[in-house]
């Protein structure tokens, strides 16, 4: 195995928002997060790369507890991530999370699939919670859609949807799992669009995914991970035209061939 | 002589014994089956292991013997003064209830976990997901399964006539005793009884089924 120290190009984060130290992980016998230490700003669009298998999901799971970690800890806005119950649920609310299959609510309508969450979660006034649901869904595009339900939209208007159910509760931070990846390609773009102007808004964003053309664009920096590690972190130029580890070059030259 | 015309009241008295009968220990084995289902899926161990414990003791046991257990026993544990009507309710109800229950976990699994995860990914509490969420979308798988189980309770409330509760089958039963009807009439009679119920509840559910197919 070559082991690459892990390099720091990016600036140190002067207001830190997500922090994570010594995170440990295992699926069985598999170490799928090794001593994960990543620390994200407020404000600051970090992009997750590295081959399949490598842990980027989980990673991004851990930072919402979807996933348990073992060791290490995870904290948000200074607050340390709460084991289970009400405290985990009301941090998850400020996370927002966008997943690669949508999972929008089936049995609910885009309006309320947007709604929802603002009245049970944040117990909003159902009027109020409407009247943002219907703001945000103009905003991605799909304000047309409000009445229909998920399986009656495209996938790129489904996911344009999960991403106004998810700024919906107001997050600190959005979480974005290959969000691109299910789609076809000509739904790809209004997807990565409404991404790149949530970006230019100022929201703090972490994307694993595979279109390099957003992490070249919308970036603050780019993290690679290969085997549950972060083999290298560094602003999205330098990483792509001068990759210095091993492993960084042969990923890239693999998907830059193709 | 029509066996029909000459005891129409002990039969409607038996029929609306066997309607009540059903109809209530369906709605608690509903209720129960269902809180039952949501102690097997929550984060709880210890709502689990109750849950898990109340679907293996209940299920694998003969209804007759649950019967006994709630008529003589709840009185020796000094639970006295329940009719015998009240405690074959809570005899069917729990019974059926195991059921109930396992066919709401298969209907719960059958919902894609993306669903319950973008819930938590909101911030919902696990009894929000699990009633906003999850629950809904699991009708659909639950809901023909547990329209055979009530079919199946319906006719269960025939135990109840050894225990001293007036439905249809202690109507045929005394029926039977009276000399002079034909065996056969009364067992007809008794089954068109029987027939109009469970008729009615697989029309119900054919008609559940139908709503929420198109409610999507
Ligand atoms: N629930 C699970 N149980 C067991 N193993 C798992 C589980 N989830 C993921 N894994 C394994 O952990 C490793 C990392 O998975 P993860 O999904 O984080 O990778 P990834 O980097 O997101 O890959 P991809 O690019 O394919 O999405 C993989 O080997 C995967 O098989
Ligand atoms: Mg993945």
């Amino acid at each position: 195995m070559s082991e690459v120290s892990v390099t720091k190009d990016a600036a140190p984060a002067a207001d830190a928002l997500v922090v994570l130290k010594k995170v440990n992980k295992h699926f069985g016998a598999l170490h799928v997060l090794q001593d994960i230490d990543l620390t994200i700003a407020r404000g600051e669009v970090v992009v997750v790369i590295g081959p399949s298998g490598s842990g980027k999901s989980t990673l991004c799971r851990t930072i919402n507890r979807l996933e348990t970690t073992e060791s290490g800890s995870i904290s948000i806005d200074g607050r340390p991530l709460p084991q289970e119950g009400r405290e985990l649920a009301r941090l998850r609310a400020d996370v927002g999370m966008v997943f690669q299959s949508f999972n929008l609510f089936a049995h609910k309508t885009v309006l309320e699939n947007v709604t929802l969450g603002q009245v049970k979660v944040r117990r909003k006034d159902r009027k109020e919670a409407e009247a943002t649901a219907r703001t945000l869904l103009d905003r991605v595009g799909v304000g047309a859609q409000a009445d229909k339900y998920p399986a009656q939209l495209s996938g790129g208007q489904q996911q344009r949807v999960a991403i106004a159910r998810a700024l919906a509760m107001d997050p600190k931070v959005m979480l974005f799992d290959e969000p691109t990846s299910a789609l076809d390609p000509e739904m790809i773009n209004e997807v990565l669009e409404v991404m790149q102007q949530l970006a230019r808004d100022g929201m703090t964003m972490v994307v694993v995914t595979h279109e390099m053309g957003f992490a070249r664009s919308a970036a603050n920096r780019v993290v690679f991970m290969a085997d549950g590690r972060i083999v290298e972190e560094a602003r999205p130029d330098q990483f792509f035209n001068n990759p210095r580890s091993d492993r960084a070059k042969d990923f890239l030259s693999k998907i830059l061939h193709h | 002589m029509d066996v029909l015309s000459d005891n129409f009241a002990m039969f409607r008295e038996g029929f609306i014994g066997t309607v009540e009968l059903t109809a209530l220990s369906a709605l608690l084995a509903l209720v129960l089956g269902t809180a039952v289902a949501a102690f097997r899926v929550s984060p709880v161990p210890a709502l689990r292991i109750f849950g898990t414990a109340w679907v293996t003791l209940l299920r694998n046991t003969p209804l007759v013997l649950l019967f006994l257990a709630v008529t003589l026993g709840l009185p020796a544990l000094g639970l006295k003064g329940w009719d015998s009507f009240w405690l074959a309710v809570m005899a069917l109800g729990c019974y059926t209830s195991a059921f109930v229950c396992e066919a709401v976990r298969s209907g719960i699994n059958a919902v894609p976990v993306g669903q319950a995860e973008a819930a938590r990914s909101i911030g919902m509490t696990f009894g929000q997901t699990l009633t906003q969420i999850v629950l809904p979308q699991a009708t659909r798988t639950a809901i023909p399964p547990i329209g055979s189980l009530m079919i199946a309770l319906a006719k269960n409330t025939a135990i109840a006539s050894g225990f001293n509760v007036t439905e249809l089958g202690s109507v045929q039963k005394s029926l039977n005793a009276d000399a002079g009807y034909n065996i056969y009439v009364i067992f007809l009679w008794i089954a068109v009884c029987y027939i109009i119920i469970t008729f009615a509840i697989s029309g119900l559910f054919r008609l559940l089924e139908n709503r929420l197919a198109v409610a999507r």
